[in-house]
């Protein structure tokens, strides 16, 4: 039976290839077949999931909520170290150096990621802006909304700070940062499905190995990642909780 | 910053409904809620802390150990009307979440406004405690607050 491999289409373009990497370390270890399905938006992968197509997923927070609580998966590990945090940035020209500073008719480029966008419509609930006073522009990446910015096509950009931080320094150095989120306990995990549960066992232990063995380390390498540390059934609950206060 | 702060210091004998009470310092001064944090904490079912984050240390100004086996009502302000709170428990003991804006008490007696989030958290269909997530209220709605808490007292 040949397994699914799915990842968050929040990964960082610079990536794609270590995912592949990742793709052909993990039938090694498994002995099984496994397929890569990526995906260009989320909810064409969410589609996918609930109709049971995905057995082993790179998930956002978000999502990991829904695989958890209502598809019966079971999160393993997360990246050590990447925590998803939210940057809200202006052009560097812009006179608001604060939050307070924005006001009600402002344009936000921001993207599909729900993480993202939670985090910094509630960031800017600090201004009294919410949905019904802001307009969104949404584009496909962390690029195209920092291009947005500095066509002046929006006021503000939503960023998944690891997203901003790959930014050219060239483009960086256009804008500023007027607030970054210190969550620290919202991240990505590394959720598996019901169909993959013979394979748990092998999975975690050679999970946790990688950053231990060259090769292991040269794959987590090409995924921009330090290594997974193990994730307890009470941590995921403890992150779900939390997501859900978060989401009106 | 609140522009109605005057610094000045009182004492303040609280009540808590378990009928424990204790004379707390309040003082007129607000500390700003930090940008982009989130202050999370955890309860048991009764209300005693299982669960504090940094932000929560922070800006509560007690250490982990002295949060840490208390009940969250250590952080009430004598200002908040006890029927906000008596909303708060009805509705999370409906299952529901809560969402309100709180006027918390440090330890040195200053105060800091959240807007809070109440969920109970649910494990194989028993209630095994609360989690609570404060984010940054804006001065609009502190202000609608303070006007509305100060009928209901």
């Amino acid at each position: 039976m040949t397994l699914n491999l799915s990842v968050s289409p929040d990964f960082p373009p610079a990536h794609l290839s270590g995912w592949f990497i990742f793709n052909t370390w993990l039938q090694r270890q498994l002995g099984t077949g496994v397929h890569l399905e990526l995906y260009d938006g989320f909810e064409e992968q969410r589609k996918d999931i609930r109709n049971g197509k995905i057995d082993l997923i790179y998930a956002n927070p978000y999502d990991a909520s829904m695989l958890v609580r209502e598809l019966g998966f079971k999160v393993l590990v997360r990246p050590r170290n990447r925590a998803d945090e939210t940057v809200i940035a202006v052009r560097q020209d812009d006179e608001r150096n604060s939050v307070e500073d924005l006001e009600s008719g402002i344009t936000i480029a921001t993207t599909a990621d729900p993480d993202v966008h939670t985090m910094g419509m509630i960031m800017l609930e600090s201004a009294d802006l919410d949905k019904n006073n802001v307009t969104f522009r949404e584009y496909d990446n962390y690029v195209l909304v920092a291009k947005a910015l500095l066509n002046g096509q929006a006021d503000v950009g939503f960023f998944l700070k690891a997203g901003y931080d790959e930014l050219s320094d060239l483009v960086r150095s256009k804008t500023k940062s007027l607030v970054n989120s210190q969550i620290s306990v919202v991240h990505h995990t590394l959720v598996v499905g019901p169909r993959m549960q013979e394979h748990v066992e092998l999975l975690t232990e050679r999970l946790l190995g990688m950053e231990e063995d060259p090769k292991g380390r040269e794959v987590l390498k090409s995924m921009g990642l330090d290594g997974w540390d193990l994730m307890e059934e009470e941590q995921t609950e403890f992150m779900i909780d939390l997501i859900d206060t978060l989401i009106d | 910053m609140s522009e109605h702060d005057t610094g000045s210091v009182r004492e303040v004998l609280i009540k808590y409904f378990d009928s424990t009470e204790r004379l707390a310092k309040i003082v007129d001064r607000e500390v700003p809620y930090p940008d982009g944090k989130l202050i999370v904490s955890r309860t048991d079912p009764s209300g005693v802390i299982t669960h504090a984050n940094r932000a929560f240390i922070e800006m509560s100004g007690y250490a982990r150990e002295e949060l840490l086996g208390v009940n969250h009502y250590i952080l009430r302000h004598p200002d908040m009307p006890a029927v906000a709170f008596k909303d708060l428990w009805d509705t999370v003991a409906q299952g529901k979440k809560w969402q309100g804006y709180v006027k918390n008490l440090r330890k040195d007696g200053a105060y800091y406004w959240v807007k809070a989030t109440v969920i109970p958290n649910i494990r194989n269909g028993e209630l095994v405690g609360y989690t609570s997530v404060r984010r940054k209220p804006s001065r609009s709605k502190i202000k609608e607050s303070e006007a509305l808490y100060e009928t209901l007292r």
